[in-house]
């Protein structure tokens, strides 16, 4: 069956901001059906939150909203686009949801929009749990017993037909708090009663515990004429009762024989034809009990997913390019494999290779809370390894990580002594899931406990564990090398177990660079293999690579001038879509320019690592190591560093040091811009101001600073991105014990000590030089006053407070930086403004978080142009010859996941929290202001009540923001001293209890919904025990809060936009026509 | 153990025997099915070659005494990346090196396959020797040039059963009566599809198979008469797969053709090349063949695709079934090779891959009842 001609016009919804369990594969599957879509010659209308994401990038669709993702701005995108199709499959469940919501609008009757890829009966029939489990009953599969329970006497009869153990779920908590497994009665009892509690509305799910049982996934492809493939099967490491999106992951399943696979391949089958999924791609998880066999369903996503990302890069298949082409009336055997460029996807990949995805995540940045996995997901990223061994393929994948480890363990940084530590350490961590379980595994292996013990306390597939021993035996011989050279049969075996040179050099007391001329004399070198969907039986058109150490290497190497462009690695804080964006745009930019693109990196969720956005995709680790063998056998013009974030510019030195030629700014202006000394000279040099500061590599260096400066001083350590390890510091002690968290945290190099600008004006500028030329790419002012991590703080561009004069001076010092710096490409600074005086916070001579952003608010492709540059090109002969001041107004807003971490303060500061951003644009800063939090999900309100409780210095200034929200018809409530202030200066205001104070106070407010909006600051300095509870009643009721002023300022101007006129919708391409 | 596999073409491969000391010698083919290595070990098709399976790491599940597709381990050598010595699997009964062991069949490992399968992609399968006594490149070289050649050789007589055998989930000797093959063999007469299967190294799961759709099979040595066929008066004629090249077995080749028309007949791999060679059609020799669990056929009359289970080294050339009465059916639709047919006047049909599966994906099962209703359609009385 041919395309459908009967439509033309097919709108496509994305994820909006990156959070927890929706990241960056989302940009991947909808960049890939804009692609796909358009190459087919349809109109492609997108709507996405996210201005990171490539997909919003104006030559992706044919009409690009970044809008936020509410049924309601759907409707009024649709009203105005009038699409023929929907395409709700592509954009996580957040497409999916608000697909099915227009629809329950009757918004997609009115305009005749038919919905493509998935009807809303399937949706509804793979999403509703009972539903689900008929449609699973009527084809002779199970998915566990459950049951939902309001009362006590309801849980014991539910947990009856159960039968113990059982898991008990609260309904509608954060982060999955409350519930646990109940063994007996008695267990039920205490958790039950907790459950209904915890629960928002009084509910408790009870289920048949299949905690340990194995866990896999198949992804699964139908199309109209009801043929069905399986592109991938995975192995979850981590069995039940660990989130997937938590668990280590090996495509393919390494443990079922043909006779178990086929039987959930069946299943599988029978599924998505059960369900009813017309077109596309889904997702099957199983589960299946180690000890009989017996398979049941867990789940199935009628949509693309995180694991179909993941399955499209570990076996080559792009699944939602072809799930787009499914849904517009393509049949499997219409559609060519690219890969091999001579079959169809009319097939079932074949891996000759092993692939291990581990999560990444951010504990470090919560302190507050419990390293311990559950089935409600934690992880903000993920890397990807492949290998020809499960060992080497593992290894490889720890040491993407970016969590400074270099494999598993024996890498100079273990923390513990495996034969003294304590056993309960050991295993506790074994018994309870953690994101460092597999260290703890290997201490438990040193420490001499069997696999069968530690299977007891994992319930980790055996198999997996016998991996790992075996890495661990071969760590234990390596270590009998100490001080003499290792045997090249062994470094040959090492090498292909996945061991990195630093390892090696740590076993045998050697270094890292020692052991690599060991390894080059003696012609032991990693060779490159392809990732071909085929297993080598048809010839691969794509160069998509992965190294290993074997005989034949595969690396078609061309004579073409070529540049090496280094990834970002995994998303973390602080480091995310924004930088794969700007890899991406390099990429682009280089083909536009007729030099072969080579793309390096490990994070199988971008759009990046999709094997036809460069001329070459090695996906490798980004270390040292592994990046320069691709170097060494590409021999490259040269290598982009400068947008990958903080993980290639670590390399820069390293890789400059032994002669890889680095394009545009040279390490050593990176390097004269982030050591202390020499940046404190350039400014002198150039008459520039920055807080007073100094630099201390002890505690008792750090303390002498801060006293000189004077207290608050902000600490930080240097090399660091995401304001990792910074905080405001009030007084000695906790300067004290914060320094010496800064030094653990960027080992052998200074900590910086700054004067904190209390209620500065903040600015970021991104700034663009050939050289010779500077030119601002925007500049963005705060919302969120200085203290506030640049990532987490809502900003406008252009600014809206600071004076022109101001601006040019900005404008001024930057290109003077700039030209200082010799940079070439992109530079970005932070300012403060306070007293009417400039301060240079920071200067960052690379791609920064908000190039994106300012690309989008601008039209201007900074990231694209940053690449010709480099190239050679000025501005001049790339036409960007002025910075560009749009008439509209761009409003950029943080994601934070506090829900997801129970226990965690939800008050901003200088440590980067956020996972995502979305962008609102609109005419003046209100509407803008108000899109933006509208695609952050807080729902300003535009009637009620506003809670406000401020410290005594945000008094005054509360007092403004109290007098509108009256006069826009919102009642006042205020605690005690806020109370009498407002009541002093002729604020009409009711009075409430703090927790503190006694009952009914403000979170009993919170919990009856007398509240709408809460305004609440505090200081990092007091425990705010009374403001922390608030903020977390608020999160856990979805009431927007502020807790800043200059914030709740800002949602005052937002809520009198919506209260005054209804929101336009507007496509990039008419803002930058 | 230190092994060395030498190819007829000069290319040679260090690895390592799992399986302690031996030679052996064999035509070197790949199979890229992720899962089911025990299954392509017991797969009688499999005489005469030593298998290398693309997926790296082999023996994850251990064996099993279920798993087989016929008594023994059928491959000359088993050749792997990376041999997995501790299983786990809640069937498995033992380890992989241990049954190839123990059945006298080498297995190697540490050494790049996809070298190997990438140089037979290029190059053809190819004749090859393994051996851990003779590590001397030169002189294994010579032996695998003077092993025999796949193409005009015979394995059928070397798996093909010696003694006919009912089977009822497994074989079941003729007792009493042995050498009157006659119609009063048949125990269910009526109530089962009276079938006589031709074993030319017959899997067990197509006996499963047959005996699923109500078939009562009577399993005959590849030697068969048509005579003796037909005294047995069958419902249904089976002819299975095999090793090899179809060419040689000219007897199989001449009872089949004076079989054709009698009863509903149903071929398989090996058995539908021979259909394709009775009927007057040609058969050649693949440059390396289909072996794994996702070639993609189209099945000409309903458009829907199957995933398929493969293995074999020869095909029916499509152009020398042309003007013989009988239609296409299924396709490859990576290479466009001929995968099934239907006569247009007899009752008899075929395909190339394997519907039976094991290893592989079940999509083709549906060929099963359509023989059951052959027959059904079809009363031998």
């Amino acid at each position: 069956m041919p395309k459908r001609n009967d439509i033309q016009k097919i709108l496509i919804i994305g994820a909006g901001p990156i959070i927890i369990s929706q990241a960056c594969e989302f940009d991947y599957s909808g960049t890939q059906a804009c692609k796909a879509l358009k190459e087919e010659g349809y109109t492609v209308v997108l709507i996405n939150s996210n201005p990171a994401t490539i997909m919003t990038d104006p030559q992706m669709a044919d009409a690009t909203y970044i809008e936020p993702i509410t049924p309601q701005v759907v409707a009024q995108i649709i009203e105005k686009e009038r699409p023929d199709a929907l395409l709700p499959t592509l954009g996580g469940q957040t497409g999916l949801n608000t697909a099915v919501e227009v629809a329950r609008m009757g918004v997609l009757e009115r305009f005749g929009v038919e919905l493509i890829g998935a009807s809303i009966e399937s949706i509804q029939k793979a999403e509703d749990r009972e539903r689900f489990r008929h449609a699973m009953e009527k084809i002779g599969l199970r998915i566990p017993r459950s049951g939902f329970a309001k009362d006590m006497e309801t849980v014991r009869t539910v947990a009856e037909e159960i039968g113990f153990p059982i898991i008990v779920r609260p309904s509608f908590t954060l982060g999955g708090t409350g519930g646990g497994v109940a063994y007996n009665p008695d267990d039920l009892e205490v958790l039950a009663k907790s459950g209904l509690d915890a629960s928002l509305i009084s509910q408790v799910m009870l289920e048949e515990s299949v905690l340990g049982w194995k866990e896999y996934e198949l992804e699964v492809m139908r199309d109209r004429n009801d043929n069905v493939v399986i592109i991938c099967s995975i192995e979850n490491m981590d069995p039940m009762g660990i989130h997937t999106g938590d668990s280590i992951t090996v495509a393919p399943a390494q443990t079922l024989t043909d006779r178990e696979y086929q039987i959930m391949r069946d299943a599988s089958i029978a599924i998505m034809r059960e369900i009813g999924v017309d077109t596309g791609g889904s997702n099957v998880q199983f589960a299946i009990n180690p000890q009989t066999g017996e398979m049941i369903v867990v789940e199935m996503n009628p949509r693309v997913s995180r694991s179909s990302a993941l399955a499209s890069k570990a076996t080559g298949f792009p699944i939602a390019k072809i799930a787009a082409k499914l849904a517009v009336g393509y049949t499997l055997d219409e559609i060519k494999n690219d890969i091999t460029g001579e079959t169809q996807a009319a097939f079932e990949p074949t891996l000759d290779y092993c692939v291990v995805k581990i999560p990444r995540w951010a504990f470090e940045k919560f302190p507050e809370t419990d390293d311990y996995l559950t089935t409600a997901m934690k992880s903000v990223g993920e890397t990807m390894a492949i290998g020809r061994t499960f060992k080497e393929a593992f290894q490889k994948g720890v040491r993407s990580l970016e969590i400074g480890r270099h494999g598993l363990g024996a890498d100079g940084k273990d923390k513990i002594d495996p034969l003294t530590a304590g056993k309960t350490e050991i295993e506790q961590k074994l018994t309870t899931p953690n994101s460092l379980r597999y260290f703890y595994i290997r201490d438990a292996l040193l420490s001499g406990r069997s696999i069968a013990a530690i299977h007891e306390m994992t319930r980790i597939d055996p198999w997996f564990l016998h991996q790992i021993n075996q890495i661990v035996e071969l760590e234990k011989e390596l270590r009998t090398y100490k001080g003499r050279n290792l045997t090249l049969d062994l470094l040959r075996k090492a090498k292909s177990w996945g061991f990195s040179d630093i390892q090696l050099g740590h076993l045998t007391g050697r270094d890292e660079e020692t052991i690599r001329s060991l390894r080059k004399a003696a012609g032991i070198l990693p060779v490159y293999k392809l990732v071909d969907t085929c297993a080598a039986e048809f010839r691969a058109a794509t160069p998509y690579y992965y190294s290993t150490y074997e005989s034949e290497n595969e690396a078609r190497v061309t004579e073409r001038k070529k540049v090496m462009i280094l990834g970002g690695g995994p998303n973390r804080i602080g480091q995310g879509i924004e930088f794969d964006y700007c890899c991406v745009q390099a990429s682009f930019a280089l083909r536009e320019e007729g030099v072969e693109s080579i793309m390096v990196n490990s994070n199988p969720e971008t759009v990046s690592t999709d094997y036809d956005t460069s001329d070459k995709l090695y996906f490798e680790p980004l270390t040292r190591e592994d990046v320069l063998h691709i170097i060494e056998t590409e021999k490259p013009f040269g290598v982009i560093v400068q947008f990958g974030g903080q993980t290639p510019l670590n390399l820069s030195v390293p890789l400059h040091k032994v002669g890889v030629p680095i394009l545009g700014t040279q390490p050593e202006s990176i390097d004269r811009a982030e050591d202390r000394k020499l940046f404190q000279a350039m400014l002198q040099k150039l008459g520039l101001k920055q807080p007073a500061n100094g630099t201390a590599v002890d505690t008792a260096e750090a303390a002498v600073i801060a006293e000189k400066i004077g207290y608050p001083v902000i600490v930080r350590p240097s090399y660091v991105l995401g304001g990792r390890a910074m905080k405001i510091v009030y007084h000695r002690a906790e300067l004290e014990n914060f320094t010496r968290i800064a030094i653990e945290a960027s080992p052998g190099h200074p900590v910086l000590i700054d004067k904190f600008l209390e209620d500065a004006l903040e600015l970021d500028v991104d700034a663009i030089s050939d050289g010779k030329t500077t030119i601002i790419g925007g500049i963005m002012e705060h919302i969120e006053a200085a203290g506030v991590h640049s990532g987490d703080s809502a900003c406008v561009l252009p600014p809206i407070n600071v004076a022109k004069e101001m601006l040019a001076d900005i404008t001024r010092a930057t290109k003077a930086m700039a030209a200082e710096l010799k940079v070439i490409g992109l530079m970005n600074v932070q300012y403060a403004i306070k007293g009417g005086q400039l301060y240079v916070l920071e200067v960052n001579p690379r791609a920064s978080r908000t190039v994106p952003f300012v690309s989008k608010a601008t039209g201007i492709p900074l990231a694209k142009l940053a690449t010709k540059v480099m190239l050679g090109r000025t501005l001049q002969e790339l036409g960007f010859s002025r910075e560009v001041i749009p008439a509209h107004v761009s409003v950029k807003e943080a994601v934070l996941p506090f829900d997801r971490f129970p226990g965690v303060d939800t008050l901003l500061g200088p440590e980067m929290k956020s996972t995502g951003e979305v962008m609102g644009i609109g005419a003046d800063f209100g509407a803008a202001f108000a899109k933006a939090q509208l695609g952050a999900r807080q729902n300003l309100p535009v009637a009620g009540t506003v809670f406000i409780s401020v410290r005594n210095e945000d008094k005054a200034a509360a007092k403004e923001v109290a007098a509108r929200f009256r006069d826009m018809g919102f009642r006042i409530m205020a605690t005690r001293g806020t109370s009498r202030y407002l009541d002093e200066h002729g604020i009409e205001n009711m009075k409430i209890n703090k927790v503190s104070i006694g009952r009914p106070h403000v979170v009993d407010a919170i919990k009856n919904r007398e509240i709408q909006l809460i305004i609440n600051t505090g200081t990092g300095e007091e425990p705010a025990r009374d403001g922390y509870l608030i903020r977390r009643a608020a999160l856990k009721y979805s009431i927007p809060y502020a807790t800043t002023i200059a914030g709740a300022g800002a949602i005052c101007e937002g809520i009198a936009a919506l209260k005054n006129r209804k929101l336009s919708v507007k496509t990039l391409q008419e803002y930058h026509a | 153990m230190k092994a060395l596999l030498a190819l007829e073409d000069g290319r040679t491969f260090p690895c390592r025997s799992f399986t302690g000391p031996g030679e052996t010698s064999g035509e070197v083919v790949f199979n890229t099915s992720m899962t089911g290595y025990q299954e392509v070990l017991t797969d009688p098709s499999y005489r005469g070659q030593m298998v290398t399976m693309t997926y790296p790491l082999i023996g994850n599940y251990g064996v099993n005494p279920e798993d087989v597709e016929s008594e023994r381990i059928q491959v000359e050598a088993f050749l792997v990346r990376e041999y997995q010595d501790i299983p786990s699997n809640y069937r498995a009964t033992g380890t992989l090196g241990e049954y190839l062991q123990k059945q006298g069949v080498m297995g190697v490992d540490e050494f790049d396959t996809r070298a190997l399968t990438l140089h037979i992609r290029n190059t053809g399968a190819m004749r090859a020797v393994i051996s851990t006594q003779d590590l001397d490149p030169a002189s294994l070289i010579a032996k695998a040039r003077s092993a025999p050649e796949m193409t005009g050789q015979d394995l059928v007589h070397k798996v093909t059963t010696a003694e006919p055998y009912f089977w009822e989930g497994r074989k079941v000797p003729l007792n009493g009566n042995a050498g009157r093959l006659d119609q009063q063999i048949w125990r269910h007469r009526g109530k089962r599809f009276a079938v006589v299967a031709f074993d030319f190294g017959i899997k067990y799961n197509i006996l499963r198979s047959l005996a699923q759709v109500g078939c009562e099979i009577l399993v005959v040595p590849a030697g068969t008469s048509a005579e003796t066929v037909k005294a047995l008066g069958p419902d249904g004629i089976f002819l299975s797969n095999g090793p090899g090249d179809p060419e040689p077995v000219t007897y199989a080749v001449q009872t089949i053709r004076n079989l054709i028309g009698y009863r509903p007949i149903f071929g398989i791999c090996l058995g539908n090349q021979l259909l394709g060679l009775a009927l007057g059609g040609r058969t050649f020799k693949l440059k390396f063949g289909h072996r794994g669990a996702n070639q993609p056929v189209k099945n000409l009359r309903t458009g829907r695709v199957e995933i398929t289970s493969q293995n074999h080294g020869f095909a029916v050339d499509t152009d020398s079934m042309a003007g013989k009465e009988i239609e296409v059916t299924h396709v490859n639709l990576n290479d466009n090779t001929f995968e099934g047919f239907r006569h247009r006047q007899y009752p008899l049909f075929a395909v190339q891959y394997h519907p039976e599966a094991s290893p592989g994906p079940h999509d083709a099962g549906y060929l099963f009842d359509e023989f059951a209703t052959m027959m059904k359609q079809q009363p031998s009385r």
